[in-house]
């Protein structure tokens, strides 16, 4: 068991380009910590880094209080599960479990005995003797966290494991992976570029963007609390609205609406009003006038989507708004709603550095 | 059937007798006495000779010293064939693993390098080749005929094509897994190019079973001669002999010269295709 720690990590490519600028992280034992952000970010180079897949520019990575800047993967008492599986598709399900025991020396009886432990457990002690080519996504991704686990590592780390599964085997396979995270009480990293696994798994978030961490903490806590406008726009689903706004000394304003209930703010910079769709509800006096183009039904909650009416004025398009509703609610196409909010539950952002203000 | 697949069968047929013709001509030639083919020339059905023929040539030692039957020639052969193809998988496999996996300076500058000499034959340094193997003391020898032949840029080419297609987390997972350089390549790699290595052993089985002018000026001495060679040297004593010539063994020379090589495709054919149509990984 192992806490893992990130003492300013960098990562420059011999082309000069930045991958990561500086990460500081803590991840105490057993804990699993998902990575999250939009492609390119920097994620899964930093997941690479601590496997000793990607060298590390600068900083130093500890594992168990050992730094591994220099320790080759092997050494690294880490195991890895890959996006696309990356099993040896020669070998048996059996094979590409041993293939590491092997390799570490471990007597045959003893490897035996492992992998059949872990395939029961996994549930895939029925395809010992299969190749990978014959099994389906999900069975060739329980055989590679099979390879993980019989290694039995101090850290698991998991890039984008689920990503090839279709939608139901992926929610299938996130409550598992999740259980069996609790019960071997392994310390991992999980990188992910969507939210709403990133938000089920997590015991700590750390969403990353452009080679930093923006934000690092619970889930709930991200989504309350959220430090920056990229933070804010990254977690949640649907998407949290924003409008451009400018503040006048007592009420916000975007030209069209006037939000107030809003104190303290500079006056002379573009600000950014965050307004997530469940708190956004139809209101006589609302301050917003909504025009519908678009109701998706999910069953139990209808999500409304549509512009501001005269936000369109002197741009292409208007600004788009989500609302999330009950699904009584069904609004005709072109419909006109009034629309306010707790200015208590929204958020405003400056523009140009994304810092909260509010 | 339509007029289309008469018109595309037609075509197939004649273009297989086009190909197929002459190796009748010659086997049914083979199996005639020499005053036969001396007085009606070709011949299109069989004769009542092919025991004798074939018994004589496969263990009678013929040729201008009368030292080598075709038997010896065909082992001489089979040794540059195979030890030419498996040395060739060998080498090209190794340069290949080099250049995809190991980063060192100029790596695909070498590459290049070694493609470019794709586009010069073996006539072009066939002196100097013969020089070093000369001076080494290798003439007549096996290792001699072999060795100066089996670094192979086509070989290296498929197999460095082969490698980059292999998806880089197996080796990611591999060297989590502990796995060493030699032991990605033995474990990992050699397993995963299996159709590959039977399509690059046939088809360099036949190259080096076809060679002809490296065999020629390497081997002096008869017991060293390759069947190609053999059959060239049984036409020349035909020309020469002032006997009846003996145009049969020619014929069945040649026919026993392309035997093998018919056979090494004929049963590998299925791994052969496969090694150059696969794509799954």
């Amino acid at each position: 068991m192992a806490e893992v720690e990130l003492k300013g990590v960098r990562k420059v490519y011999p082309n000069g380009a930045e991958a990561i600028r500086g990460v500081d992280m803590q991840i105490t034992d057993g804990e699993l910590v998902v990575f999250v952000g939009p492609s390119g970010c920097g994620k899964s180079t930093l997941l690479r880094m601590v496997a000793g897949l990607e060298t590390i520019t600068e900083g130093e990575i500890s594992i168990g209080g050992r730094v591994i800047n220099d320790v080759s993967p092997s050494d690294r008492d880490v195991a890895m599960v890959f996006q696309n599986y990356a099993l040896y598709p020669h070998m048996t399900v059996r094979g590409n479990m041993s293939y590491g025991l092997k390799n570490r020396k471990i007597p045959k009886d003893e490897i035996t005995r492992i992998v059949e432990e872990t395939a029961k457990m996994l549930r895939i002690d029925d395809y010992l003797d299969r190749q990978p080519n014959e099994l389906s996504g999900g069975q060739r991704q329980r055989v590679a966290m099979g390879r993980a686990i019989v290694r039995n590592p101090k850290v698991f780390l998991f890039d984008e494991p689920l990503s090839n599964l279709d939608a139901k085997l992926r929610v299938q396979m996130r409550i598992e992976i999740k259980r069996l995270q609790r019960r071997m009480n392994v310390t991992s990293i999980y990188v992910t570029h969507d939210q709403t696994e990133a938000m089920t798994l997590a015991d700590r978030l750390a969403v990353i963007n452009e080679g930093r961490v923006e934000q690092m903490g619970a889930p709930m806590e991200l989504y309350t609390n959220p430090r920056t406008l990229f933070v804010a726009s990254f977690i949640g689903a649907p998407q949290m609205n924003l409008i451009p706004v400018r503040f006048d000394g007592t009420d916000l304003g975007d030209g069209v609406s006037r939000f107030s209930g809003f104190s303290d703010l500079p006056m002379d910079t573009d600000l950014v009003l965050g307004v997530r769709p469940d708190i956004l509800s139809i209101m006589e006096d609302g301050q917003l006038d909504f025009r519908v183009d678009l109701v998706e039904q999910h069953g139990g909650e209808n999500l409304i989507y549509g512009t501001i009416v005269g936000s369109d004025q002197g741009a292409a398009h208007g600004l788009e708004i989500c609302l999330k509703a009950n699904q009584q609610m069904l609004p005709k196409v072109e419909d006109t709603l009034q629309l306010g909010f707790d200015p208590a539950k929204a958020f405003v952002f400056r523009k140009d550095t994304g810092e909260r203000l509010v | 059937m339509n007029r289309h697949t008469v018109i595309t069968h037609f075509i197939l047929i004649i273009g297989a007798m086009f190909m197929t013709l002459p190796v009748w001509v010659a086997f049914m030639t083979s199996t005639h006495a020499p005053e036969t083919i001396l007085r009606e020339g070709l011949q299109f059905w069989p004769g009542g000779h092919f025991l004798e023929t074939y018994n004589e040539v496969l263990f009678e030692p013929g040729g201008v010293m009368k030292k080598v039957t075709a038997l010896g020639m065909m082992k001489n052969s089979l040794i540059l064939g195979i030890g030419f193809s498996v040395g060739k998988v060998i080498i090209s496999m190794f340069a290949a693993y080099a250049i995809v996996y190991f980063r060192f300076r100029m790596a695909n500058f070498l590459f290049w390098i070694i493609f470019m000499t794709l586009l010069l034959p073996l006539e072009v340094r066939i002196i100097p080749s013969y020089k070093v193997v000369a001076d080494l003391g290798l003439l007549d020898t096996h290792t001699g005929l072999i060795v100066p032949l089996i670094a192979s840029a086509t070989g290296t080419f498929f197999f460095r094509q082969f490698f980059r297609s292999v998806p880089d987390e197996i080796l990611e997972a591999a060297r989590l897994d502990g796995a060493s350089t030699w032991s990605f390549f033995i474990d990992i790699l050699v397993p995963l190019s299996k159709t590959m290595i039977a399509a690059i052993l046939i088809i360099m089985f036949v190259v080096g079973w076809n060679q002809y002018l490296w065999p020629l000026i390497m081997t002096t001495k008869e017991e060293n001669y390759t069947l190609v060679i053999g059959i060239k040297q049984i036409y020349q004593v035909l020309n020469e002999g002032g006997e009846l010539p003996q145009f049969q063994k020619a014929f069945a020379l040649t026919i026993l010269a392309t035997l093998p090589p018919v056979l090494v495709v004929l049963v590998f054919q299925k791994w052969f295709v496969k090694g150059l149509v696969e794509s799954e990984k």
